[in-house]
């Protein structure tokens, strides 16, 4: 039996499948049951000072196999609300990773303390929704802005900081540099691809916000070269995340230099067994490769190829 | 996927509830439900009150949304997906159907599947008066009796629909009771049921955006409306603490039920 523990940094984990920011992360019963299922940790619904309802519905349009495309506007119930959810999520054990977003580095920097005192595990910077104006990857796309936010958190928390990073930039891997400048612990890569959807009929956009974040696995390619990219640039653990929804998919992050994924999207069909299933699949597939273990194949297919 | 449909017919039901009925190819079962989107407006969950031929669904204005979907016209158009979520089991047996103001509109496409089948259908039906009373004659015909109450009196028995429940379960025998309404009636009807034994499905509602088990804003307790339910039974429902106490808003913040909306900063502050 292949071995299945990684770790980020110095964040062990049990599985390298963990569950993306937004995905059941409202409620702190959704989460545990992610981490029940197998998830190796679980991310919180991205977090804000206060309560936000996010865009009026249309929030989601549905692609079918290749994924979604949304503009929730971050919703949350606000970081005083949310410590109730977290509480709910940890009391099994859960291994809860709290993700925050702010407009500027000292709301991040108080977000931050805050959420350090629900016993997260560890921090991660929602630098790059690409939907919410003065928010996400409005300050996220500027590499000094990430610098900034970045050092605030580290300089005001003990906990590891995962630096959520956008697609939607000319130089993704400039912002992990950027972000790696302000000490940051590791690199989530990435948040959904801009995109947008127009009716015919209607004449009109369909989504309320016009524009939003495309997921799924029409997004895996663009996810990996973001992760292969940040690999050769940075010295620090990367988080890989976009479209993936099979076990080739998990592995071939982890190979373009993923210590860790996330899944989200394809939560939509595959429920909370998904990570039961994709937990025993790379298992057996690993076994298959005759590779002992998920840590073997990090950034493994970087060996012997140039610079991209 | 999402299409654009035509409002095809509309009938006034009741003084606060409306049916559109509109042409749709997709199969649909009796207790599912679509994404019905107002364009210019929000895109709501609305059950299917008329799941074969035309479409339909039966809204109560009680929103700003759902007040613009009972004012909607005959020709206008409606964004439509799904249908989403599981349904009622209409298998042939002795059903006790009640329904709780618009709560009826779920109901009544899964009795007209179960008579059809061969099954027995007995009906209680509430509202707070007499004219909301929905589907009262749509379902006559297919059961052995109607039992109405109302709050004020104006029809039937002057009480809650609770109270004829309680009464007809001890006198007589079902198979299952089918239930859709305001939450704290369904955990009464839920209560009476389980104490002589007789198994309860509910249709609940919350709090939707993606309607594909993503963004758990229609999280109760460990399961998703959007996608374990909207039918859930009553036993299953008895064991959470947020049946008939508490649903969440857009925000997520756990509210109970009957409080005033708390007021939320706008989306792009
Ligand atoms: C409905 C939905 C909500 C999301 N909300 C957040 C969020 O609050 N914070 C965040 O950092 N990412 C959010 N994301 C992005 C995901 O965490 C992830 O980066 C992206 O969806 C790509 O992964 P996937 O293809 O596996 O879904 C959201 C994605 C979706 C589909
Ligand atoms: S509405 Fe999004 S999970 Fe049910």
């Amino acid at each position: 039996m292949a071995d299945l523990r990684t770790r980020v940094g110095a964040l062990e984990l049990r599985s390298p499948l963990l569950l993306a920011s937004g995905i059941w992360g409202e409620s702190g019963v959704s989460l545990r049951r992610a981490y029940d299922a197998g998830a190796g940790a679980v991310v919180s619904k991205s977090i804000g000072s206060e309560p936000r309802d996010g865009y009026p519905n249309p929030t989601i349009e549905e692609y079918g196999s290749w994924g979604l495309l949304n503009a929730m506007g971050l919703p949350n119930p606000g970081m005083v609300a949310y410590r109730g959810e977290l509480a709910a999520a940890r009391q099994g054990g859960a291994v809860v990773i709290g993700s925050i977003f702010g407009h500027d580095a000292s709301e991040f920097r108080t977000l931050a303390l805050a959420m350090a005192e629900t016993g997260v595990a560890a921090l991660e910077l929602n630098l790059s929704c690409p939907h919410a104006e003065g928010l996400g990857s409005e300050i996220g796309g500027d590499p000094t802005l990430v610098t900034e936010i970045t050092r605030a958190v580290k300089e005001a928390v003990p906990l590891p900081v995962w630096a959520k990073i956008t697609p939607n930039a000319a130089d993704p891997a400039a912002l992990a540099v950027a972000a790696v400048a302000g000490g940051a612990d590791a690199i989530t890569a990435i948040n959904t691809v801009r995109a947008m959807a127009i009716d015919v009929d209607l004449q009109r956009p369909v989504l309320t916000h016009g524009l939003g974040g495309l997921s799924g696995p029409a997004v895996k390619p663009i996810g990996l070269a973001v992760v292969w990219q940040i690999y050769e640039r940075v010295q620090i653990p990367i988080v890989g995340v976009g479209g993936i929804s099979t076990v080739d998919d998990a592995l071939q992050y982890l190979l373009a230099g993923a210590s860790a994924v996330q899944i989200g999207t394809a939560i939509t069909h595959g429920g909370a067994g998904l990570f039961s299933t994709l937990n025993a699949g790379i298992s057996h597939r690993l076994d298959e490769l005759k590779i002992p273990s998920v840590t073997a194949l990090i950034g493994a297919a970087h060996r012997g190829t140039q610079s991209v | 996927m999402r299409r654009i449909r035509t409002v095809t017919s509309r009938v006034q039901e009741t003084p606060s509830t409306v049916t559109l009925r509109f042409f749709d190819d997709l199969p649909a079962a009796p207790g599912q439900f679509v994404m019905l989107w107002v364009p210019g407006d929000d895109e709501l969950p609305m059950s299917l009150s008329f799941c074969e031929g035309e479409r339909g669904v039966t809204v109560k204005s009680m929103g700003a949304t759902s007040a613009h979907i009972t004012r909607l016209q005959e020709g206008d158009k409606i964004g439509v997906r799904g249908p989403y979520g599981n349904q009622f089991d209409v298998a042939p047996r002795h059903i006790l159907l009640v329904g709780g103001g618009s709560g009826t509109a779920v109901l009544a496409p899964a009795a007209e599947a179960l008579v059809r089948g061969g099954g027995e259908l007995t009906v209680a039906l509430g509202a707070t008066t007499g004219p909301e009373l929905l589907f009262a004659e749509r379902l006559r015909p297919l059961a052995d009796a109607v039992h109405l109450a109302t709050d004020d009196g104006s029809e039937g028995y002057h009480g809650f629909v609770t109270d004829v429940v309680t009464r007809l379960i001890t006198m007589q025998s079902f198979d299952a009771v089918w239930t859709c309404g305001p939450e704290v009636m369904m955990s009464k009807v839920e209560a009476a049921a389980s104490r002589v034994g007789v198994p309860v499905w509910c249709s609940v509602e919350r709090h939707m955006k993606c309607a594909v088990g993503i963004c758990d804003a229609c999280a109760l307790g460990p399961f998703h409306v959007c996608q374990d339910g909207p039918v859930f039974p009553g036993a299953t429902l008895r064991r959470l603490e947020e049946f008939a106490h508490s649903h969440r808003d857009p925000s997520g913040r756990k509210l109970p039920f009957g409080s005033p909306p708390p007021t939320t900063l706008p989306p792009s502050s």
